[in-house]
């Protein structure tokens, strides 16, 4: 090689390819407000769309007089169900299989339950209009508990459900049960609790709380009457998904709709599900001919919009008395409020809640999910989480704790006695999974001697002692977590959502110059994929990634694909993306070759060029190659250099990490301080590990939220007492605590390029870890369990219990 | 969160605001930060019909350091954190004012509508009851001072008469060598205490207030004359029998209260180690 030809690694380093710590693309509009979110966009003669919503969690509908709305000027149109129902739009279908209604058809079932909708020139003029829209309401007996809920004189929520035995999962045994969704061995498990050393047993309850991204939900309808065509930008995390259910249920043929997502102001599972929102503003443009606006105010957003969790879940869990775990057991009652609108594969009405055996090589299990309707907000969504994932580890990390306990045996111990061995996969658990890869003793041990673990322990113990002598009022805690996700949904045998298959897509175009444009089923609302999907083809096509323009989110342009949730755009469309890539350059090697006048097999790829096997001098690189597809006439081959992949994932991805927290617990007030936050993340072949650091930040600080405080809470007249950022916690720069990250890397053996996705590690181990570090520090005092969120009055409430303050 | 049609106001004298306020009686608000008040506008708790902004009146403005504190009732809390020569001479006003809000809020907010917006969650009030301060009340037949002590009868019920405008705080400068502290447990960042207690404790006089722990600040005469006399215990007992908080999100009124106590006593611990 001579002086003037880069060597290989500096080439490499040009193309910005995995591993390198580029800098986000997005960032040059978002930092200087150049950003283009829904309501950003503007189109002539729009008009905007409000709600009237309903003050009772449930009541009967009486009368609704719009005539005072309808007379104020600027009001162009309230929409009623009486309006909708012609259409067969007063109700729509839900992700899980149920529907809901689009406006309050006889009755409502929770606060803020859309009545109906006012269509009016300016938002002032809708909002005025609102307030003069009259509702004479009935009210009905109110169930906000689900066991309540399941009670035999329970009040009847869903009179539409009346005499319907079978749900869209299988029996229904009670007015106000869903499901019932059944996993593992019942039988086995039972008799191995039952001859078992030691059995650990909790309800563990994961309070609801809310994804809240800091851009609400929205649309923009409008009906081109002239075409025939119906555009629809809106705040959507599966674009595709949303433009064919939108074809279904309203008729219009699905080539005739066009779903944009512009930038998205962060979604974490909220912008998943299709809402009334969408639906008025669609019809109403459709009735006015003009474009409909719809943005939810914050407000709005908390009561209505899909909330997340809300499981209790009841564990018994079984060991010798050295610790090795026998069986696992658990039963969750599942709140989904007024209508079941969970978003999940339709093949798994609780997500992928069968993860709960965590990292553990746990032998025998059983799992049983009832949903249950109350009088609470639908939803039930993954927020930043895949589905029901963060459930599932917060359920089996406290379930570790529990039994670390009862054993009398360190924690830390526990969890490396029972770990899932690296020689045991790809490793099959007792509730249905293949994990795909992992090194979990090599994770934990560098975690534990990163924090300095023992020294923490001793630490610790002193300072009981010193509490003990009435030397201080602060306690300190230590929670540790191991956590195995379950991303990347999934594979089309057993993955769909409404019968959409959960592949994903890439679609590649080279132009003549070398730089190139690339458009995926995803969509992007803060992960950065313009930025690490460009890094992806680097790598795989060898043009520097500041080349490649990254889009996504137009359904005229992007190919088909289930959109972004539940970590699955690495997995899915990022194997896509490496798939497209491996197509284009299969292409060049033949055009190469043609060039360099060898065979195809004689030549070899070489970072960014095809070289002549054994005479690196001779090569062609991806930019000449590029130039010749577009100019030369090459016998066998078409001009042109495009490829497209849909990628339908072999199994899901499982990434996993071990996070170690040290709190400091006032007694006397409750308020606890985060002294330190350690996370090791493992999540396969790195990208750019700028991004992932920052994924991990955001994660854990929506961790530190929902552990520490956040929360959607009803009174028992179900009432949302939570409703506001006064009261919902959202942590500031103030309240985050500093991050040490870390990481291993076990590339997964099935995706292309061993990638297993990031976004929602942090949100999924940071919860128990939060919360086992609280529960730890009262361990001394025989403590086991208090539940989220742990506010300063709840922490006060189990050192007030455990009589502390004398 | 859009309220209702209002027009608006920007009167530069106060004369002319005072007129504005007597034209247009209950239908008309002051608006000064506009921190609480449009809040509430938005979420139509309050619908005024006309909004006479103090911003341009210069008369509101300004600090001054004389016989006594004088603070202009638009002096905002980010001005008064800034100012060093109130720093020096009052320390407790600027420990206080930076536990309130944000630094957005307080770029905005004033400390003339924090005290007189009346919302038992603002911190200004016990503060200024504490500090035993003044209130400068300007209206159509003239202008007049209530102390602070007297103003607050309950939730936004306050002695202000609707047609007045509190023009400024009169704050009498502290004993020198008095010690103080204003300790806030809050749930976080812009968030209205949990409890606050604000101490002032000198050689043979102290006074403690105590926020969002009642309707209203409360300000113990008794608390303050038992830890002039060196009873922190008989102090704290005496404030925590005059407080009467409520349940909210924050807790119930048990854990208030204890918590009342503990950072009461916190309080006083500071304050006296500043105490020369
Ligand atoms: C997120 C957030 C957090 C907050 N946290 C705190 C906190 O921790 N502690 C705290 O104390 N406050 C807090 N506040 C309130 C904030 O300090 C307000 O700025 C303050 O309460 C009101 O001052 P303002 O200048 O904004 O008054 P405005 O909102 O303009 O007015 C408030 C009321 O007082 C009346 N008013 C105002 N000025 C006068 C005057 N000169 N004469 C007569 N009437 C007048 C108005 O008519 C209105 O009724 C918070 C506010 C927000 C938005």
């Amino acid at each position: 090689m001579n002086e003037m030809t880069p060597n290989q690694s500096e080439r490499a380093e040009k193309l910005k390819g995995l591993g390198s710590s580029r800098k986000r693309v997005e960032d040059v509009r978002f930092t200087q407000g150049k950003g283009n979110y829904v309501d950003d966009i503007k189109l002539p003669g729009m008009l905007f769309g409000d709600f009237v919503r309903s003050p009772y969690a449930h009541a009967r509908v009486v009368s609704i007089d719009a005539d005072a709305a309808k007379a104020l000027p600027g009001v162009v149109a309230v929409l009623t169900a009486a309006d909708l129902a012609p259409l067969g739009l007063h109700w729509m279908p839900t992700l899980a299989g149920d529907k809901q209604m689009v406006l309050a058809d006889g009755k409502v079932l929770f606060q803020g339950q859309e009545v109906a909708f006012v269509v009016a020139t300016d938002r002032y003029a809708a909002a005025d209009a609102v307030e003069l829209i009259e509702v004479e309401y009935e009210e009905l007996p109110v169930v906000t508990d689900p066991f309540k809920a399941l009670e035999p004189g329970a009040p009847v929520l869903r009179e539409d459900l009346a005499g319907k035995t079978e749900g869209a999962h299988g029996p229904r045994r009670h007015h106000n049960h869903i499901f019932t969704w059944e996993q593992g061995d019942k039988d086995a498990t039972e008799q191995v609790l039952s001859g078992a050393d030691v059995v650990a047993e909790e309800m563990i309850y994961y309070h609801r709380t809310h994804p809240c991204p800091l851009e609400t939900c929205g649309c923009v309808a409008s009906m081109d009457k002239v075409a025939g065509k119906l555009t629809v930008w809106g705040t959507f995390q599966a674009p595709h998904a949303v433009r064919t259910v939108a074809s279904l249920i309203s008729g219009i043929a699905e080539h005739n709709i066009r779903i944009i997502s512009p930038d998205i102001g962060g979604g974490f599972g909220n912008k998943v599900g299709v809402y009334p929102g969408y639906i008025c503003s669609i019809v109403a443009s459709i009735v006015t001919g003009k474009p409909v606006k719809w943005v939810e105010d914050r407000m709005e957003n908390l009561m209505a919009t899909a909330f997340a969790r809300d499981y209790w879940m009841k564990g018994r869990i079984a060991a010798t008395k050295d610790g090795k775990i026998t069986g696992l057991w658990c039963h969750v009652t599942a709140d989904h409020g007024g209508f079941d609108a969970c978003a999940d594969p339709t093949k798994f009405p609780a997500g992928f809640f069968n993860i709960c055996t965590g990292s553990y090589d746990i032998p025998v299990a059983y799992l049983a999910v009832d949903g249950v309707y109350t009088n609470k907000a639908p939803g039930g969504v993954a927020y930043r989480c895949s589905f029901r994932v963060t459930e599932a580890a917060y359920f089996i990390e406290r379930m570790i704790e529990v039994l670390a306990i009862k054993l009398g045996m360190d924690a830390a111990e526990l969890r490396r006695v029972n770990f899932i061995r690296k020689d045991q996969f790809p490793y099959h658990s007792a509730l249905g999974w293949e994990y795909d890869s992992g090194d979990y003793h090599t994770a934990w041990d560098k975690a534990l001697a990163a924090v300095g673990y023992e020294d923490l322990r001793a630490e610790q113990a002193d300072r009981i002692e010193a509490f003990r002598r009435g030397e201080t009022r602060k306690l300190m805690g230590i929670g540790l977590t191991f956590f195995t996700e379950i991303v990347g949904a999934g594979p089309v045998k057993n993955c769909d959502i409404l019968g959409l298959g959960m592949f994903d897509s890439c679609e590649i175009r080279i132009h003549p110059t070398g730089s190139a444009i690339a458009r995926l089923g995803t969509i992007s609302q803060g992960q950065g994929h313009a930025t690490t999907f460009a890094q992806i083809l680097a790598s795989e096509i060898g043009l520097p990634a500041d080349d490649i323009t990254i889009e996504e989110g137009d359904t005229d342009t992007a190919p088909y694909g289930l959109g972004t949730y539940g970590s699955r755009s690495t997995p899915v469309a990022g194997a896509a993306t490496a798939m497209a890539g491996r197509k284009i350059r299969a292409k060049a090697q033949m055009i190469a070759a043609y060039l360099l006048e060898v065979h195809d097999d004689d030549v070899e790829w070489d970072v960014d060029r095809f070289v002549v096997k054994g005479a690196p001098e001779r090569f062609k690189t991806m930019k000449e190659i590029a130039f010749a597809a577009y100019n030369q006439a090459i016998p066998g081959l078409e001009p042109g250099l495009e490829a497209v992949s849909y990628y339908d994932p072999p199994n899901m991805t499982y990434p996993f990490g071990a996070y170690v927290c040290v709190v400091d617990v006032d007694v006397d007030t409750g308020v606890t301080d985060i002294r330190r936050f350690y996370a090791l993340d493992d999540c396969g072949t790195r990208i750019n590990p700028m991004i992932i650091e920052g994924q991990v930040h955001g994660g854990l600080t929506e961790a530190l939220a929902i552990a520490m405080g956040q929360e959607i809470a009803y009174d028992e007249m179900g009432n949302v007492k939570t409703g506001t950022l006064m009261d919902f916690f959202v942590p500031t720069a103030w309240e985050t605590p500093h991050y040490e990250t870390d990481w291993t890397t076990t590339p997964s053996p099935h995706h292309p390029i061993g990638a297993k996705g990031v976004g929602e590690s942090p949100n999924v181990g940071g919860v128990p870890c939060f919360s086992n570090a609280v529960n730890d520090a009262f361990r001394a005092f025989g403590h086991v369990h208090a539940h989220m969120p742990h506010d300063h009055w709840r922490v006060w409430k189990i050192a007030h219990d455990l009589g502390l303050h004398g | 969160m859009i309220p209702g049609a209002f027009d608006y106001h920007r009167p530069t004298t106060l004369a002319e605001a005072t007129g504005l306020l007597a034209e247009h009686g209950d239908a008309a608000r002051v608006l000064a930060g506009g921190h609480s008040l449009i809040p509430m506008m938005k979420l139509r708790m309050a619908a005024p019909e006309h909004l006479i902004d103090l911003a341009a009146i210069e008369a509101l403005r300004g600090i001054a350091l004389g016989t006594e504190i004088r603070i202009g009732a638009m002096v905002t809390q980010a001005e008064l954190i800034a100012h060093e020569g109130l720093a020096a001479a009052c320390p407790i006003l600027r420990e206080a004012a930076l536990q309130i809000a944000d630094p957005q809020v307080r770029y905005v907010g004033t400390v003339g509508g924090n005290v007189a917006n009346g919302d038992p969650g603002n911190d200004m009030p016990g503060l200024m009851q504490c500090l035993g301060a003044r209130y400068a009340l300007t209206g159509p037949d003239g202008s007049r001072e209530v102390a602070a002590r007297d103003f607050y009868h309950s939730a936004y019920v306050t002695e202000r008469a609707e047609d007045e405008i509190l023009t400024a705080i009169l704050i009498p400068h502290p004993a020198p060598g008095t010690g103080y502290a204003y300790e806030k447990q809050k749930r976080k960042i812009g968030d209205y205490a949990t409890a606050a207690a604000a101490v002032m404790v000198g050689r043979s006089a102290a006074s403690i207030a105590m926020t969002n722990l009642a309707d209203r600040p409360i300000w113990s005469q008794a608390a303050g004359a038992a830890l002039a006399s060196g009873d922190v215990a008989g102090a704290v007992a005496a404030a925590l029998s005059e407080i009467d908080p409520s349940d909210d999100n924050r807790g119930p009124a048990e854990f208030k209260r204890h918590v009342a106590g503990v950072i009461l006593k916190r309080a006083i611990e500071r304050a006296r180690a500043r105490a020369a």
